[in-house]
Protein backbone atom coordinates (compact mmCIF):
# COMPACT_ATOMS: atom_id res chain seq x y z
CA UNK A 1 0.00 0.00 0.00
CA UNK A 2 1.24 3.07 -0.68
CA UNK A 3 0.31 5.87 1.38
CA UNK A 4 1.28 9.05 0.73
CA UNK A 5 2.84 11.72 2.93
CA UNK A 6 0.28 13.83 4.86
CA UNK A 7 2.04 17.15 4.57
CA UNK A 8 -0.84 18.85 6.10
CA UNK A 9 -1.23 17.11 9.10
CA UNK A 10 2.65 18.09 9.46
CA UNK A 11 1.31 21.83 8.92
CA UNK A 12 -1.02 21.92 11.31
CA UNK A 13 0.80 20.18 14.37
CA UNK A 14 3.21 22.56 13.91
CA UNK A 15 1.76 25.76 12.77
CA UNK A 16 -1.24 25.64 14.50
CA UNK A 17 -0.87 23.49 17.67
CA UNK A 18 -3.99 22.28 19.78
CA UNK A 19 -4.95 23.19 23.22
CA UNK A 20 -4.10 19.61 24.02
CA UNK A 21 -0.67 19.80 22.25
CA UNK A 22 0.32 23.17 24.36
CA UNK A 23 -0.68 21.57 27.44
CA UNK A 24 1.50 18.18 26.76
CA UNK A 25 4.25 20.67 25.49
CA UNK A 26 3.91 22.48 28.72
CA UNK A 27 4.18 19.02 30.55
CA UNK A 28 7.47 17.60 29.08
CA UNK A 29 9.13 20.93 30.09
CA UNK A 30 7.82 21.04 33.65
CA UNK A 31 8.84 17.48 33.90
CA UNK A 32 12.25 17.69 32.79
CA UNK A 33 13.00 20.54 34.63
CA UNK A 34 11.32 19.19 38.30
CA UNK A 35 13.56 15.70 37.13
CA UNK A 36 16.37 17.45 36.37
CA UNK A 37 16.61 19.79 39.70
CA UNK A 38 15.89 16.90 41.84
CA UNK A 39 18.38 14.84 39.70
CA UNK A 40 21.10 17.53 40.74
CA UNK A 41 19.68 17.35 44.18
CA UNK A 42 20.89 13.62 44.62
CA UNK A 43 23.61 13.25 42.59
CA UNK A 44 25.26 16.28 44.31
CA UNK A 45 24.26 14.55 47.77
CA UNK A 46 25.11 10.80 46.75
CA UNK A 47 28.50 12.43 45.16
CA UNK A 48 29.37 14.02 49.02
CA UNK A 49 28.19 10.78 50.79
CA UNK A 50 30.70 8.82 48.00
CA UNK A 51 33.43 11.28 50.12
CA UNK A 52 32.71 10.63 53.89
CA UNK A 53 34.30 9.28 56.43
CA UNK A 54 31.43 6.91 57.24
CA UNK A 55 31.44 3.68 55.46
CA UNK A 56 27.45 3.24 55.13
CA UNK A 57 27.44 6.37 53.44
CA UNK A 58 29.96 5.88 51.02
CA UNK A 59 27.98 2.19 50.29
CA UNK A 60 24.89 3.56 50.25
CA UNK A 61 26.48 6.13 47.48
CA UNK A 62 27.15 3.32 45.32
CA UNK A 63 24.44 1.17 45.73
CA UNK A 64 22.47 3.52 44.38
CA UNK A 65 24.70 4.34 41.41
CA UNK A 66 25.10 0.58 40.50
CA UNK A 67 21.19 -0.26 40.76
CA UNK A 68 20.05 3.18 38.99
CA UNK A 69 22.59 3.33 36.29
CA UNK A 70 22.66 -0.38 35.56
CA UNK A 71 19.07 -1.01 35.30
CA UNK A 72 16.72 0.39 32.38
CA UNK A 73 14.73 3.83 32.80
CA UNK A 74 11.56 2.22 31.48
CA UNK A 75 12.16 -0.54 34.17
CA UNK A 76 12.51 2.01 36.54
CA UNK A 77 9.72 4.41 35.88
CA UNK A 78 7.11 1.27 35.92
CA UNK A 79 8.51 -0.29 39.12
CA UNK A 80 8.00 3.28 40.51
CA UNK A 81 4.81 4.00 39.50
CA UNK A 82 3.11 0.85 39.86
CA UNK A 83 5.36 -0.96 42.64
CA UNK A 84 6.23 1.52 45.19
CA UNK A 85 2.67 1.33 46.69
CA UNK A 86 2.49 -2.44 46.91
CA UNK A 87 5.93 -2.27 48.61
CA UNK A 88 5.62 0.46 50.98
CA UNK A 89 1.89 -0.75 51.49
CA UNK A 90 0.37 2.70 51.52
CA UNK A 91 -0.10 5.08 49.07
CA UNK A 92 3.13 7.33 48.66
CA UNK A 93 2.01 8.06 44.87
CA UNK A 94 -1.62 9.34 44.90
CA UNK A 95 -3.79 9.73 41.82
CA UNK A 96 -3.14 13.45 41.87
CA UNK A 97 -0.44 15.15 43.60
CA UNK A 98 -1.30 19.10 44.76
CA UNK A 99 1.79 21.43 43.89
CA UNK A 100 -0.31 24.61 44.72
CA UNK A 101 0.42 26.04 41.79
CA UNK A 102 -1.17 23.77 39.56
CA UNK A 103 -1.84 19.57 40.04
CA UNK A 104 -0.46 16.83 38.37
CA UNK A 105 -1.59 13.07 37.92
CA UNK A 106 0.04 10.79 39.98
CA UNK A 107 2.06 9.01 37.18
CA UNK A 108 3.53 12.23 35.96
CA UNK A 109 4.69 12.45 39.88
CA UNK A 110 6.02 9.34 39.75
CA UNK A 111 7.28 9.84 36.29
CA UNK A 112 9.16 12.78 37.70
CA UNK A 113 10.63 11.07 41.13
CA UNK A 114 11.89 8.15 38.67
CA UNK A 115 13.50 10.49 35.81
CA UNK A 116 14.81 12.38 38.40
CA UNK A 117 16.03 9.21 40.55
CA UNK A 118 17.94 7.88 37.73
CA UNK A 119 19.61 11.34 36.57
CA UNK A 120 20.78 11.60 40.19
CA UNK A 121 22.72 8.41 39.89
CA UNK A 122 24.87 10.07 36.27
CA UNK A 123 24.74 13.54 38.04
CA UNK A 124 26.61 11.96 40.87
CA UNK A 125 29.27 11.05 38.42
CA UNK A 126 29.50 14.13 36.79
CA UNK A 127 29.76 16.26 40.51
CA UNK A 128 32.36 13.94 41.40
CA UNK A 129 34.48 14.76 38.22
CA UNK A 130 34.20 18.55 38.68
CA UNK A 131 35.19 18.15 42.82
CA UNK A 132 38.07 15.91 41.64
CA UNK A 133 39.02 18.87 38.89
CA UNK A 134 39.49 21.48 41.82
CA UNK A 135 43.03 21.28 43.04
CA UNK A 136 43.43 19.67 46.83
CA UNK A 137 45.35 23.01 47.63
CA UNK A 138 42.06 24.88 47.46
CA UNK A 139 40.39 22.82 50.49
CA UNK A 140 43.59 22.82 52.21
CA UNK A 141 43.55 27.10 51.98
CA UNK A 142 40.24 26.90 53.33
CA UNK A 143 41.00 24.63 56.46
CA UNK A 144 44.13 26.50 56.89
CA UNK A 145 42.20 29.60 57.63
CA UNK A 146 39.77 27.76 60.12
CA UNK A 147 36.81 26.64 57.66
CA UNK A 148 35.54 23.19 58.26
CA UNK A 149 35.43 20.77 55.30
CA UNK A 150 31.49 21.69 54.67
CA UNK A 151 31.69 24.97 55.09
CA UNK A 152 35.25 24.54 52.16
CA UNK A 153 33.16 23.01 50.02
CA UNK A 154 30.21 25.17 49.97
CA UNK A 155 32.35 27.84 49.57
CA UNK A 156 35.24 27.38 48.05
CA UNK A 157 35.06 23.65 46.11
CA UNK A 158 31.63 23.76 45.00
CA UNK A 159 31.42 27.01 43.04
CA UNK A 160 34.51 26.06 41.61
CA UNK A 161 33.24 22.96 40.59
CA UNK A 162 30.04 24.29 39.33
CA UNK A 163 31.81 25.54 36.52
CA UNK A 164 33.07 22.27 35.58
CA UNK A 165 29.77 20.59 36.05
CA UNK A 166 27.72 23.02 34.05
CA UNK A 167 28.41 21.68 30.33
CA UNK A 168 27.57 18.42 31.35
CA UNK A 169 24.73 18.71 33.52
CA UNK A 170 23.45 21.01 30.00
CA UNK A 171 23.62 17.89 28.13
CA UNK A 172 22.20 15.71 30.46
CA UNK A 173 19.20 18.19 30.03
CA UNK A 174 19.16 17.58 26.75
CA UNK A 175 18.76 14.36 27.46
CA UNK A 176 16.16 13.99 29.78
CA UNK A 177 14.67 16.70 27.66
CA UNK A 178 13.64 13.47 25.29
CA UNK A 179 13.82 10.97 27.86
CA UNK A 180 10.30 12.26 29.43
CA UNK A 181 9.27 10.80 26.61
CA UNK A 182 9.09 7.19 27.89
CA UNK A 183 6.47 8.54 30.14
CA UNK A 184 3.96 8.08 27.65
CA UNK A 185 4.43 4.11 28.59
CA UNK A 186 3.06 5.17 32.33
CA UNK A 187 -0.12 7.33 31.03
CA UNK A 188 1.38 10.22 31.12
CA UNK A 189 -0.15 12.87 28.29
CA UNK A 190 3.40 14.74 27.07
CA UNK A 191 4.23 15.08 24.04
CA UNK A 192 5.10 11.57 22.52
CA UNK A 193 1.50 10.04 24.03
CA UNK A 194 0.21 12.99 22.44
CA UNK A 195 1.21 12.18 19.15
CA UNK A 196 0.11 8.75 20.21
CA UNK A 197 -3.33 9.49 20.69
CA UNK A 198 -3.37 11.40 17.30
CA UNK A 199 -2.11 8.57 15.31
CA UNK A 200 -4.50 6.16 16.59
CA UNK A 201 -7.05 7.85 15.45
CA UNK A 202 -5.47 8.61 12.31
CA UNK A 203 -3.54 5.64 10.85
CA UNK A 204 -1.11 8.41 10.20
CA UNK A 205 2.34 7.53 12.72
CA UNK A 206 4.67 9.29 10.56
CA UNK A 207 3.29 12.37 10.14
CA UNK A 208 2.67 12.95 13.72
CA UNK A 209 6.00 11.39 14.43
CA UNK A 210 8.05 14.10 12.78
CA UNK A 211 5.62 16.14 13.98
CA UNK A 212 6.61 15.21 17.73
CA UNK A 213 10.09 15.34 16.41
CA UNK A 214 10.29 19.09 15.40
CA UNK A 215 9.28 19.65 18.56
CA UNK A 216 11.71 17.74 20.63
CA UNK A 217 13.92 19.31 18.14
CA UNK A 218 12.71 23.16 19.22
CA UNK A 219 12.92 22.20 22.59
CA UNK A 220 16.47 20.97 22.42
CA UNK A 221 17.63 24.19 20.30
CA UNK A 222 15.93 26.33 22.43
CA UNK A 223 17.92 24.86 25.70
CA UNK A 224 21.25 24.78 23.30
CA UNK A 225 20.88 28.65 23.43
CA UNK A 226 20.34 29.19 26.91
CA UNK A 227 22.88 26.78 27.54
CA UNK A 228 25.84 28.43 25.93
CA UNK A 229 24.53 31.61 27.50
CA UNK A 230 25.00 30.26 31.04
CA UNK A 231 28.34 28.97 29.99
CA UNK A 232 29.71 32.52 28.77
CA UNK A 233 28.45 33.83 31.93
CA UNK A 234 30.48 32.07 33.78
CA UNK A 235 33.41 32.32 31.63
CA UNK A 236 33.51 35.79 31.76
CA UNK A 237 35.46 36.22 34.99
CA UNK A 238 38.30 34.92 34.23
CA UNK A 239 40.30 36.37 31.77
CA UNK A 240 43.85 35.80 34.03
CA UNK A 241 46.70 33.99 32.50
CA UNK A 242 46.21 31.07 34.47
CA UNK A 243 45.08 27.66 32.98
CA UNK A 244 41.37 29.46 32.54
CA UNK A 245 38.03 28.27 34.01
CA UNK A 246 37.24 27.59 30.29
CA UNK A 247 39.87 25.33 28.84
CA UNK A 248 39.15 23.15 32.12
CA UNK A 249 36.19 22.86 31.25
CA UNK A 250 36.23 21.93 27.89
CA UNK A 251 39.13 19.70 28.86
CA UNK A 252 36.97 17.96 31.10
CA UNK A 253 33.72 18.11 29.00
CA UNK A 254 35.45 15.97 26.52
CA UNK A 255 37.57 13.52 28.59
CA UNK A 256 36.23 12.70 31.78
CA UNK A 257 32.38 13.64 31.76
CA UNK A 258 32.53 10.96 28.80
CA UNK A 259 34.70 8.42 30.13
CA UNK A 260 32.61 7.86 33.50
CA UNK A 261 29.69 7.28 31.33
CA UNK B 1 55.92 25.75 79.44
CA UNK B 2 56.02 29.55 79.29
CA UNK B 3 54.08 32.24 78.48
CA UNK B 4 56.10 32.95 75.86
CA UNK B 5 55.76 29.81 73.92
CA UNK B 6 53.86 29.79 71.08
CA UNK B 7 54.72 26.70 69.40
CA UNK B 8 56.33 23.67 71.12
CA UNK B 9 56.28 20.17 69.41
CA UNK B 10 57.62 17.64 70.91
CA UNK B 11 59.12 14.12 69.82
CA UNK B 12 57.20 14.15 66.75
CA UNK B 13 56.55 11.03 64.69
CA UNK B 14 54.85 10.77 61.26
CA UNK B 15 55.16 8.52 59.03
CA UNK B 16 53.48 7.71 55.16
CA UNK B 17 52.86 4.35 54.76
CA UNK B 18 56.23 2.25 55.71
CA UNK B 19 58.27 5.35 54.96
CA UNK B 20 58.93 7.40 58.34
CA UNK B 21 59.25 11.08 57.16
CA UNK B 22 59.75 12.28 60.66
CA UNK B 23 61.70 10.53 63.08
CA UNK B 24 61.26 12.58 66.71
CA UNK B 25 61.11 16.31 65.47
CA UNK B 26 61.05 18.48 68.65
CA UNK B 27 61.08 22.34 68.59
CA UNK B 28 59.88 25.35 70.86
CA UNK B 29 59.32 28.81 68.86
CA UNK B 30 58.73 31.67 71.38
CA UNK B 31 56.62 35.04 70.23
CA UNK B 32 57.89 37.09 67.79
CA UNK B 33 60.64 34.79 67.04
CA UNK B 34 61.04 33.67 63.51
CA UNK B 35 62.60 30.14 62.58
CA UNK B 36 64.04 29.41 59.17
CA UNK B 37 63.64 25.36 58.49
CA UNK B 38 66.10 24.52 55.95
CA UNK B 39 66.94 21.03 54.63
CA UNK B 40 67.33 19.02 51.48
CA UNK B 41 63.68 17.71 49.75
CA UNK B 42 62.78 14.83 51.17
CA UNK B 43 64.03 15.76 54.77
CA UNK B 44 60.82 16.41 56.13
CA UNK B 45 60.96 20.00 56.46
CA UNK B 46 57.17 20.50 55.16
CA UNK B 47 55.38 17.77 56.69
CA UNK B 48 56.35 19.26 59.80
CA UNK B 49 55.28 22.33 59.31
CA UNK B 50 52.24 21.19 57.54
CA UNK B 51 51.69 18.83 61.34
CA UNK B 52 51.62 22.08 63.03
CA UNK B 53 48.28 22.74 61.59
CA UNK B 54 47.20 19.64 61.20
CA UNK B 55 47.12 19.14 57.52
CA UNK B 56 49.09 15.80 58.35
CA UNK B 57 47.93 13.90 61.37
CA UNK B 58 51.05 12.96 63.51
CA UNK B 59 51.44 9.32 64.55
CA UNK B 60 53.56 10.05 67.52
CA UNK B 61 54.87 12.49 69.76
CA UNK B 62 52.45 16.32 70.64
CA UNK B 63 52.27 19.60 69.04
CA UNK B 64 50.90 22.26 70.99
CA UNK B 65 50.42 26.07 70.01
CA UNK B 66 49.75 28.48 72.01
CA UNK B 67 49.51 25.91 74.98
CA UNK B 68 46.66 23.68 73.25
CA UNK B 69 47.19 20.52 72.01
CA UNK B 70 46.99 20.60 68.12
CA UNK B 71 44.56 18.04 66.36
CA UNK B 72 44.44 15.63 69.14
CA UNK B 73 42.87 15.33 72.83
CA UNK B 74 43.98 13.57 75.92
CA UNK B 75 41.43 10.82 77.19
CA UNK B 76 42.72 8.47 79.78
CA UNK B 77 46.25 9.37 78.68
CA UNK B 78 46.30 8.17 75.04
CA UNK B 79 46.04 10.92 71.89
CA UNK B 80 42.71 10.75 69.90
CA UNK B 81 42.02 12.92 67.34
CA UNK B 82 40.12 15.84 68.03
CA UNK B 83 36.61 16.66 66.50
CA UNK B 84 36.94 18.51 62.89
CA UNK B 85 34.61 21.95 64.43
CA UNK B 86 37.41 22.20 67.05
CA UNK B 87 40.70 21.37 64.70
CA UNK B 88 39.18 24.10 62.44
CA UNK B 89 39.12 26.29 65.82
CA UNK B 90 42.37 26.09 66.18
CA UNK B 91 43.44 26.79 62.62
CA UNK B 92 41.93 30.15 62.81
CA UNK B 93 44.97 30.83 65.33
CA UNK B 94 47.72 29.22 62.95
CA UNK B 95 48.30 31.19 59.32
CA UNK B 96 49.54 29.67 56.67
CA UNK B 97 50.94 30.24 53.40
CA UNK B 98 51.33 27.82 50.48
CA UNK B 99 53.96 27.01 47.97
CA UNK B 100 51.55 27.52 45.19
CA UNK B 101 49.24 30.30 46.81
CA UNK B 102 46.48 28.61 46.69
CA UNK B 103 44.10 31.31 45.70
CA UNK B 104 40.81 30.92 45.26
CA UNK B 105 40.76 31.47 41.66
CA UNK B 106 37.06 32.50 41.80
CA UNK B 107 37.01 35.23 44.02
CA UNK B 108 38.69 38.48 43.77
CA UNK B 109 41.90 39.46 45.79
CA UNK B 110 39.66 41.30 48.21
CA UNK B 111 37.36 38.59 48.52
CA UNK B 112 39.83 36.10 49.52
CA UNK B 113 41.26 38.04 52.15
CA UNK B 114 37.70 39.10 53.51
CA UNK B 115 36.22 35.63 52.85
CA UNK B 116 37.48 33.60 56.39
CA UNK B 117 37.37 36.32 59.04
CA UNK B 118 33.35 36.52 57.64
CA UNK B 119 32.51 33.16 57.01
CA UNK B 120 34.34 31.87 60.07
CA UNK B 121 34.62 34.65 62.33
CA UNK B 122 31.54 36.21 61.61
CA UNK B 123 33.49 39.57 61.33
CA UNK B 124 30.77 42.31 59.92
CA UNK B 125 31.81 43.14 56.41
CA UNK B 126 32.22 46.87 56.92
CA UNK B 127 34.74 46.13 59.00
CA UNK B 128 36.28 42.66 57.13
CA UNK B 129 36.70 44.85 54.49
CA UNK B 130 38.26 47.96 56.03
CA UNK B 131 40.51 45.29 57.77
CA UNK B 132 41.41 43.23 54.17
CA UNK B 133 42.00 46.82 52.63
CA UNK B 134 44.52 47.70 55.64
CA UNK B 135 46.28 44.21 54.56
CA UNK B 136 46.15 44.52 50.94
CA UNK B 137 48.20 48.14 51.27
CA UNK B 138 50.59 46.18 53.70
CA UNK B 139 51.68 44.10 51.05
CA UNK B 140 52.13 47.03 48.84
CA UNK B 141 48.58 45.89 46.67
CA UNK B 142 46.08 48.47 47.60
CA UNK B 143 45.32 49.08 43.65
CA UNK B 144 44.51 45.46 43.29
CA UNK B 145 41.62 44.50 45.44
CA UNK B 146 39.15 44.01 42.59
CA UNK B 147 41.46 41.97 40.32
CA UNK B 148 40.70 37.98 40.27
CA UNK B 149 43.92 35.82 40.99
CA UNK B 150 44.04 34.62 37.11
CA UNK B 151 45.31 38.42 36.36
CA UNK B 152 47.79 38.38 39.17
CA UNK B 153 51.82 37.71 38.88
CA UNK B 154 53.11 34.39 40.91
CA UNK B 155 54.73 37.46 43.20
CA UNK B 156 51.37 39.43 43.78
CA UNK B 157 49.26 36.33 44.28
CA UNK B 158 51.51 35.40 47.13
CA UNK B 159 51.23 38.70 48.76
CA UNK B 160 47.65 38.57 48.79
CA UNK B 161 47.67 35.00 50.52
CA UNK B 162 50.16 36.63 53.10
CA UNK B 163 47.33 38.96 53.68
CA UNK B 164 44.56 36.58 53.60
CA UNK B 165 46.61 34.68 56.25
CA UNK B 166 46.88 37.47 58.28
CA UNK B 167 43.18 38.71 57.98
CA UNK B 168 42.72 35.77 60.61
CA UNK B 169 44.90 37.64 63.15
CA UNK B 170 46.38 34.47 63.97
CA UNK B 171 49.18 34.22 66.49
CA UNK B 172 51.66 32.15 64.35
CA UNK B 173 52.73 31.64 60.58
CA UNK B 174 53.41 28.81 58.63
CA UNK B 175 55.48 29.62 55.32
CA UNK B 176 55.48 26.55 53.26
CA UNK B 177 57.92 27.29 50.69
CA UNK B 178 56.75 30.70 49.61
CA UNK B 179 59.11 31.25 47.10
CA UNK B 180 59.61 28.75 45.01
CA UNK B 181 57.19 28.65 42.95
CA UNK B 182 58.47 32.13 42.02
CA UNK B 183 60.12 33.23 39.26
CA UNK B 184 63.36 34.83 40.91
CA UNK B 185 62.85 38.95 39.97
CA UNK B 186 59.75 38.63 41.79
CA UNK B 187 60.92 36.82 44.94
CA UNK B 188 61.76 39.86 46.34
CA UNK B 189 58.78 41.54 46.60
CA UNK B 190 57.70 38.47 48.51
CA UNK B 191 60.70 38.31 50.92
CA UNK B 192 60.24 41.63 51.12
CA UNK B 193 56.99 41.51 53.04
CA UNK B 194 58.14 38.74 54.87
CA UNK B 195 60.75 40.56 56.60
CA UNK B 196 58.80 43.61 57.42
CA UNK B 197 55.92 40.77 59.15
CA UNK B 198 58.96 39.52 60.96
CA UNK B 199 60.09 42.72 62.02
CA UNK B 200 56.67 44.38 63.51
CA UNK B 201 56.73 40.66 65.83
CA UNK B 202 55.16 38.33 64.06
CA UNK B 203 56.14 34.40 65.47
CA UNK B 204 57.24 32.83 61.71
CA UNK B 205 58.29 29.23 60.88
CA UNK B 206 59.41 29.87 56.96
CA UNK B 207 60.03 26.60 55.45
CA UNK B 208 63.15 28.40 52.72
CA UNK B 209 65.67 27.94 50.76
CA UNK B 210 66.25 31.52 50.97
CA UNK B 211 69.23 31.93 53.08
CA UNK B 212 69.22 35.93 52.59
CA UNK B 213 65.92 36.08 53.90
CA UNK B 214 67.65 33.60 56.98
CA UNK B 215 70.47 36.51 57.01
CA UNK B 216 67.89 39.32 57.25
CA UNK B 217 65.02 38.21 59.50
CA UNK B 218 65.36 34.83 60.73
CA UNK B 219 66.30 34.72 64.79
CA UNK B 220 67.12 30.84 64.42
CA UNK B 221 67.34 28.59 61.47
CA UNK B 222 66.71 25.12 61.80
CA UNK B 223 68.81 22.05 59.71
CA UNK B 224 66.49 19.12 59.18
CA UNK B 225 67.72 15.90 57.21
CA UNK B 226 66.28 12.86 57.08
CA UNK B 227 63.20 13.13 59.04
CA UNK B 228 65.41 14.47 62.47
CA UNK B 229 66.86 18.61 63.33
CA UNK B 230 70.27 18.13 62.15
CA UNK B 231 71.45 21.84 63.51
CA UNK B 232 69.98 24.54 65.12
CA UNK B 233 71.66 27.97 65.64
CA UNK B 234 71.69 31.68 64.67
CA UNK B 235 71.89 32.50 61.27
CA UNK B 236 75.53 33.78 61.61
CA UNK B 237 76.59 30.47 62.88
CA UNK B 238 75.28 28.52 59.70
CA UNK B 239 76.98 31.05 57.70
CA UNK B 240 80.44 30.79 59.79
CA UNK B 241 80.58 27.93 61.08
CA UNK B 242 78.34 24.71 60.81
CA UNK B 243 79.05 22.21 62.84
CA UNK B 244 77.64 19.00 60.85
CA UNK B 245 78.93 17.70 57.77
CA UNK B 246 75.64 17.40 56.21
CA UNK B 247 74.82 21.15 56.80
CA UNK B 248 78.15 22.01 55.31
CA UNK B 249 77.28 19.77 52.23
CA UNK B 250 73.71 21.30 52.14
CA UNK B 251 75.13 25.12 52.58
CA UNK B 252 77.66 24.60 49.50
CA UNK B 253 75.02 23.53 47.74
CA UNK B 254 72.46 26.23 48.05
CA UNK B 255 74.73 29.23 48.49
Amino acid sequence: MLAAFDWHILWQRIFHPDHAFALALWRTVYIAVVAQILGVALGLLAALMRMSRLVVLRALSNTYTLVFRGTPVIVQIFYIYLGVNLLLGFTLIPNNVNFGLFTVSGAAFAGMLALGINEGAYMREIVRAGIDSIDRGQMEAAKSLGMTTGLGMRRIVLPQAARVIVPPLGNEFNNMLKTTSLLAFIGVTELFQDAEIHYSQTFKPVEYFTAVAFWYLVLTSVWSLIQARIERRLGASDLGDEPSMRQRIVENWTSRAWLTR
Amino acid sequence: MTGNTVMRATDVHKRFGRLEVLKGVSMEVERGETVCVIGPSGSGKTTFIRCINHLEKIDGGRIEVNGHLIGYREHRGKLVEDSERSIARQRTQIGMVFQRFNLFPHKTAIENVVEAPMRVLGTKKGEALADAERLLARVGLADKHGTYPGKLSGGQQQRVAIARALAMQPALMLFDEPTSALDPEVTGEVLTVMEELAHDGMTMIVVTHEMGFAREAADRVVMMDGGVIVEEGTPEHFFTDPEHERTRQFLSKIL
